[in-house]
């Protein structure tokens, strides 16, 4: 069984590298970008039968520091 | 004073900090690996270093926060324990939940590294009773990720009850209210951003971190 954790700033959190990603876009010369936030996916590979309630411990107790960011978890089959 | 300095795979400021302990106090201190899960017998001063502890992999401090050491720091610091995090030690900190807040990535993006102007905001916490209040001190900065951030509640909270020890004079990397340094609520932990341990010798330029670490000998001593 596979989960897929994506963590993403806060809305309201400034994002320094989202906004150095938005730059380089314009410098490139690609218009219309009006905001750029990055994140992380991390992929886990978990026993059958993995509870919902332990991925979500997991997340809360390392994957995703709560000050400042938020995480979204996706199971895959 | 009997002082522990933890080490982490990849803190680079251990022997820094021990150098100035020693200088200060006269006696070595101990070096605590990670996988420690006890602090040795009577230790009454422990030291966080700055580096890039795991490689500053997930979030910097992060892996560091959870190694089997910070339970007993984290119990050391329950008992009265001074504990001072430098730098990566600051984010240790963070991480671990005995500060609060977070370290991002500074707001000009780029790595800071150069002497930093701090004002001292306050004075009635284990380390800073040897400055004046609102003096301004030089100490050295290098860091990536020291952009200090806390939701509102949380910043007003730490204002509120004065636990903003040092303040960056001039911008440095972003950090909401210009905090360079925190205590917790009982002001025996302090997280700070820049370095004292590069300034206690003539040689290093200037000497002003070496009364934080004369200050907490004092306070021990007491």
């Amino acid at each position: 069984m596979k989960a897929r954790v994506f963590v993403t700033l806060k809305s309201g959190v400034l994002d320094p590298q989202g906004r150095a990603i938005q730059h380089a876009l314009e410098g490139l010369g690609f218009d219309g970008v009006k905001d750029v936030r990055a994140g992380k996916l991390i992929e886990l590979e978990l026993a059958d039968g993995t509870s919902d309630g332990a991925i979500e411990e997991m997340c809360r107790k390392l994957r995703a520091n709560t000050v400042i960011e938020n995480f979204r978890i996706e199971k895959v089959a | 004073m009997n002082s522990a300095v933890i080490v982490f795979p990849g803190s680079n400021c251990d022997r820094d900090l021990a150098v100035a302990i020693e200088l200060v106090t006269g006696r070595k201190p101990h070096m605590v690996w990670h996988r420690e899960t006890e602090l040795p017998d009577g230790v009454d001063f422990v030291g966080i270093p700055g580096g890039f502890s795991y490689g500053d992999y997930l979030r910097s401090g992060a892996m560091a926060a959870r190694s089997p050491v910070m339970r007993a720091v984290a119990d050391a610091a329950g008992r009265g324990v001074p504990v001072l995090g430098i730098c990566n030690g600051f984010q240790v900190l963070t991480e671990a939940g005995l500060l609060p807040g977070a370290l991002m990535r500074n707001s000009g993006l780029t790595f800071v590294c150069r002497p930093a102007h701090l004002k001292v905001e306050n004075t009635q916490t284990l380390f800073t009773r040897q400055y004046r209040s609102g003096e301004e001190i030089t100490i050295p900065v290098a860091h990536h990720d020291g952009n200090y951030q806390a939701d509102a509640e949380t910043l007003a909270r730490i204002e509120g009850e004065g636990r903003v020890a040092f303040r960056y004079a001039r911008e440095v990397n972003g950090s909401a209210n210009s905090i360079a340094g925190i205590v917790n609520g009982a002001r025996n932990v302090l997280g700070m951003m820049p370095h004292p341990e590069r300034a206690v010798e003539e040689a290093h330029g200037n000497t002003d971190g070496r009364r934080l670490f004369e200050g907490l000998l004092e306070t021990v001593a007491a």
